[in-house]
């Protein structure tokens, strides 16, 4: 055969033709949009995203302002739909800011424990031999403590404040992430194309990030959106505690906690955020279990 | 249904329904397997090999697979009509079928010698230790040294050739074999431990009279063991003879083209230029009616895309499905 | 005339733990093995799966590191060279891989793929790189104006092309091709044979050709060397090897081969031998006796030595004594 081939252009297959373009993203998306329970995960979260930003255009009322004669009005019985709570602030404004520093306490958490995640479990998947060993003990010590106990211990440590408890939730989840990132680059480094692309002179930086990373984003992704949600559960929980948002903050584990004294008298003070709270979780989780179904079958229970 | 025939499989059509479009896997396939011989059924991959042979056992994935029209007739029952019942009966017993990766069919955790009494428990009436003498008995015939020792064994201590003969045991435990289906049995296989492994099939199909449905992309292994052999391309019978017309007259563009692919064929003693086809195997998605081997061929013009050629004879038993064929034949030469 | 590359005494020995404890086994990979590489010369590599082809082949080019033993290319040590002077080496020295999937990168496109040793390599600036990239793309047969997919995207041989188009596109000098055309069916694997050999004459290329497959190391080789369990046993020319092979295990080797007439099947010597046995604890002596139908009692004692039967035939058994 010569080396220059013909172009062909009709619709017979001939030596330059190729298999028809497919990306694995439209492929995916694809399996995504066959799933139910996927779907479902999505539109939850979009609307929670959408609510987020644009909290300032949806909420009738301003979250923090009182109303001292209208307080603790029941739903659907006067100008606040959602009811008021035992200040007198507006249910549903307090309800839609609080979506909004759910999203950012999840984007936040999940950055910080992403960004190290990846660093360190590439890092220890990629070297190897000691480097590995030790880091993995580390591992291990961080997660023999119960997850939230290491998390409380964080925040009291840095003191009781929405960030913090942002941070230390994004710290105790570091762990996870690397043993993920671990485990996968593990099985990527293996593959032939990093010895090819060694033997071309490429460096160890360029091939963790820009050839065996790039592979194992699957599975991180899985992690990331299954770890949005819990880092929403335990800043509800941490807030609940009084070691995450203070008030007046709309923060959802916060309402919950600042009135569960009035679950008998007033139960949607406390029963709207919880339900706003599992709403978010269940979005994340269902999104999750779906990606972790089509990106990673071998994860599958 | 002809006394010598074990197998006769007419004007098959499979497809599978895919996302991306129908694939159509195999179609008008037809061939027959007499008793006692080995039929080669020989291509490139992905040309319909495996879905041939999975047809015959009702192995084919439903969905996405599709058996359109045809007929499979093994010992005069039509196999796609038998309810799934009577073809699992069927299946290990007079159709047992092995397979290019051993290991996967062999289970992990239970010794070797077991699983093979528990194919002779399963059919005959008898004793477990009598079942284990006969599982004893079959390892010796694949020809696996101390047998009562590796009876022992677990799968995964064995070696790859080792298993393929566990495999090929297996398929002798039955009392009546009839038809033995091997996919690539020794692909996976150093030519050491392939060439040992062809000898005990062709030893073993005339000591237990069956016949042998051979499936390779390996001419040298048609060569081998091959009686008959059926040339496959895109889906598509394109040669059919007896393993010396093949060799000798090859006749279809197609199976000439491969047989000068190969290195080790003579002529190219002197490291000359290899006669390659040109161009790639098609995508079974955009396959026209035309012949699948057209956009390759060196004496293809516009009627090989209109349409698939009737068969040609080109002596007793020989026959290509090719629109050329006469000028095939002219330029050929008598031998190549 | 010097060697292009001289392989000396070189080991790769790799410790694994065995089935059984925790104790450290040696798996003796490439045990003990020297040759030389003319220039020009295509070197093919024969053997069964397990004998250290594959290791060979990396470690000559120091993918992996050694053992033991030098390898001199050019008159240098590899193993001695700093990081540096490595990378500057791994310009004249490419590696062709067996697998057309695993090999190259899902996440890259073909642009990116075959550009990337001339972005490390700092060979232009990104215009005059593009340019390169369609150059070699049209060497080896990829229309370049599918530069901008992706590797699954192509079939098989489509990817091989890529594989070659990437180790080409330094110019390099000597290439270790890895089972090459192993992965390909025989009429795709036929057109790459092809374009192998049109480019070694093209770039005056020197091959280190290793294969399973008899037929193709015996067409394209100029030598041939045999590997037993991580050593060479026999080396000569190719058409010395061919026909006047000594070693019974290249003699095994040869009566293995599938035949391409079906009418000397009566003709074919039966071979009744075992399987190969593990490389962690090969047989002592000749670790072929207990395979070898003319094994003596020396050969289960020591290892015979690698001695010239012919000018330039070398062959590893007592037999030849
Ligand atoms: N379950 C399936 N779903 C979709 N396509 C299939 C399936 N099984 C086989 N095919 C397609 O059928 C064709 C023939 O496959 P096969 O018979 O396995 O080829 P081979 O000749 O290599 O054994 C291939 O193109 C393959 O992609
Ligand atoms: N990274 C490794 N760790 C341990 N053993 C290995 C490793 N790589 C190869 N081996 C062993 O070394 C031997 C030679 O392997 P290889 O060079 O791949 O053989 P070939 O290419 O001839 O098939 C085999 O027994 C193999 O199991
Ligand atoms: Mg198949
Ligand atoms: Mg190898």
């Amino acid at each position: 055969m010569n080396s220059t081939e013909t172009l062909s252009n009709n619709s017979v297959n001939d030596t330059g033709d190729l298999i028809p373009d497919e990306s694995p993203f439209a492929e995916h998306w694809h399996q995504l949009k066959r799933s139910k329970t996927a779907m479902a995960g999505l539109i939850i979260i979009l609307f929670f995203v959408l609510v987020a930003i644009f909290a300032p255009v949806l909420a009738p009322h301003d979250p923090v302002i009182q109303n001292m004669e209208m307080r603790k009005t029941a739903p659907f019985a006067s100008e606040y739909i959602l009811g008021t709570d035992d200040l007198g602030r507006d249910m549903l404004s307090r309800l839609i800011y609080g979506a909004r520093i759910s999203m950012v306490i999840g984007v936040i958490a999940v950055g910080i424990a992403l960004f190290f995640g990846i660093f360190i479990g590439l890092i220890s998947a990629y070297y190897g031999g000691w480097v590995d060993k030790v880091i993995m003990r580390l591992v291990d010590i961080m997660l023999a403590f119960p997850y939230i106990l290491l998390t409380i211990v964080i925040v009291a440590v840095l003191g009781p404040s929405l960030t913090n408890a942002m941070v230390a939730i994004g710290i105790s989840q570091i762990p996870r992430y690397i043993r993920i990132v671990r485990a996968s680059v593990l099985a990527e480094k293996e593959n032939d194309y990093v010895l090819a692309e060694r033997a071309l002179g490429a460096s160890d930086m360029e091939l963790m990030f820009r050839s065996i990373l790039p592979n194992c984003l699957a599975p991180i992704s899985v992690q990331a959106t299954l770890g949005f949600g819990s880092a929403i559960l335990e800043s509800a929980g941490l807030s609940f505690l009084g070691l995450g948002a203070q008030p007046p903050t709309p923060e959802w584990g916060l309402m919950i906690a600042s009135s569960k004294e009035f679950v008998t008298s007033a139960w949607w003070i406390v029963t709207l955020p919880g339900i706003a709270t599992l709403l978010a979780v269940l979005g994340f989780n269902l999104l999750g279990d779906g990606l972790r179904d089509i990106l990673d079958p071998r994860m599958k229970d | 249904m002809d006394e010598k025939k074990l197998l006769s499989i007419e004007n098959i059509n499979v497809h599978f329904n895919t996302r991306r479009g129908v694939v159509k896997a195999v179609r008008d396939l037809s061939l027959h397997i007499n008793k006692g011989e080995t039929l080669a059924l020989v291509g490139e991959s992905g040309c319909g090999k495996s879905v041939t042979a999975h047809t015959i056992n009702q192995l084919i994935p439903m969905p996405p697979g599709v058996i359109e029209s045809g007929s499979v007739m093994f010992r005069d029952r039509d196999l796609l009509k038998l309810p799934l019942k009577e073809i699992q009966k069927l299946r290990g017993t007079q159709i047992s079928m092995i397979f290019q990766e051993p290991m996967t069919s062999l289970n992990p955790v239970f010794k070797i010698g077991e699983q093979l009494a528990d194919v002779f428990l399963a059919h005959q009436k008898m004793t477990k230790k009598e079942a284990h003498a006969k599982a004893v008995e079959l390892l010796d015939l694949v020809k696996i040294p101390s047998p009562e020792k590796r009876a022992m064994d677990y799968p995964h201590q064995l070696s790859g050739g080792m298993r393929q003969r566990v495999m090929i045991a297996m398929a002798l435990a039955s009392p009546e074999p009839g038809l033995m289906i091997a996919d690539e049995p020794t692909t996976a296989l150093d030519v050491t431990i392939q060439a040992q492994i062809l000898d005990l099939l062709t030893d073993l199909k005339d000591k237990v009279d069956m016949s042998i449905l051979l499936i390779t992309h390996d001419m040298g292994v048609v060569a081998e063991t091959a009686d008959r052999v059926v040339v496959m391309y895109a889906g598509r019978k394109v040669e059919e003879g007896t393993v010396f017309q093949i060799f000798d007259n090859p006749s279809h563009p197609y199976t000439l083209g491969l047989l000068n692919s190969l290195p080790s064929n003579e002529k190219y003693s002197d490291s000359s230029r290899l006669e390659a086809i040109p161009g790639n195997v098609p995508d079974l998605l955009s396959l026209g009616e035309g012949c699948p081997f057209a956009n390759r061929c060196n004496y293809a013009d516009d009627s090989c895309e209109k349409s698939f050629p009737h068969s040609t004879c080109i002596e007793e038993e020989h026959n290509i499905w090719c629109h050329k064929a006469d000028d095939v034949k002219k330029t050929k030469g008598p031998k190549s | 005339m010097k060697p292009l590359m001289e392989v000396k005494n070189l080991k790769k020995y790799y410790q694994i733990s065995s089935r059984e404890g925790n104790k450290k086994q040696t798996l003796k990979a490439v045990d003990d093995v020297s040759f030389n590489i003319m220039k020009g010369e295509i070197l093919g590599v024969v053997g069964e799966s397990g004998c250290g082809k594959s290791t060979l082949g990396k470690t000559v080019l120091r993918l992996h590191e050694k053992t033991e033993g030098e390898v001199l290319y050019g008159g240098r040590d590899l193993f001695s060279l700093h990081h540096k002077e490595m990378t500057e080496l791994r310009k004249s020295i490419q590696m062709v891989f067996q697998d057309p999937f695993s090999s190259l990168n899902p996440r890259k496109k073909v642009s990116s793929l075959i550009g990337q040793p001339l972005r490390i390599h700092n060979a232009g600036s990104p215009g005059e790189i593009n340019g390169m990239i369609e150059d070699i793309m049209n060497e080896v047969g990829i229309n370049p104006m599918y530069k901008n997919r992706f590797p699954h995207q192509f079939s098989g041989g489509q990817r091989q092309r890529i594989g070659i188009a990437r180790a080409l596109a330094l110019n390099p000098e000597f290439v270790v091709c890895d089972e090459a055309v192993s992965a390909l069916d025989v009429s795709v694997q036929a057109q790459i044979l092809n374009l192998l050999q049109d480019l070694r004459e093209k770039h005056d290329l020197t091959y280190m050709f290793i294969a399973h497959d008899l037929a193709v190391v015996e067409y394209i080789s100029t030598r041939i060397v045999v590997m037993y369990l991580g050593k060479i046993i026999e080396v000569a020319e190719k058409d010395e090897l061919v026909n006047n092979h000594t070693h019974p295990y290249t003699k095994a080797l040869f009566n293995a081969f599938p035949l391409t007439d079906p009418h000397k099947r009566a003709e074919k010597k039966k071979i009744v031998m075992g399987d190969v046995p593990s490389p962690v604890n090969p047989p002592a002596g000749c670790h072929f006796h207990p395979r070898c139908p003319y094994a003596k009692a020396v050969c289960k004692e020591q290892y015979p030595p690698l001695k010239e039967v012919a000018p330039g035939h070398m062959s590893a058994c007592w037999l030849n004594e």
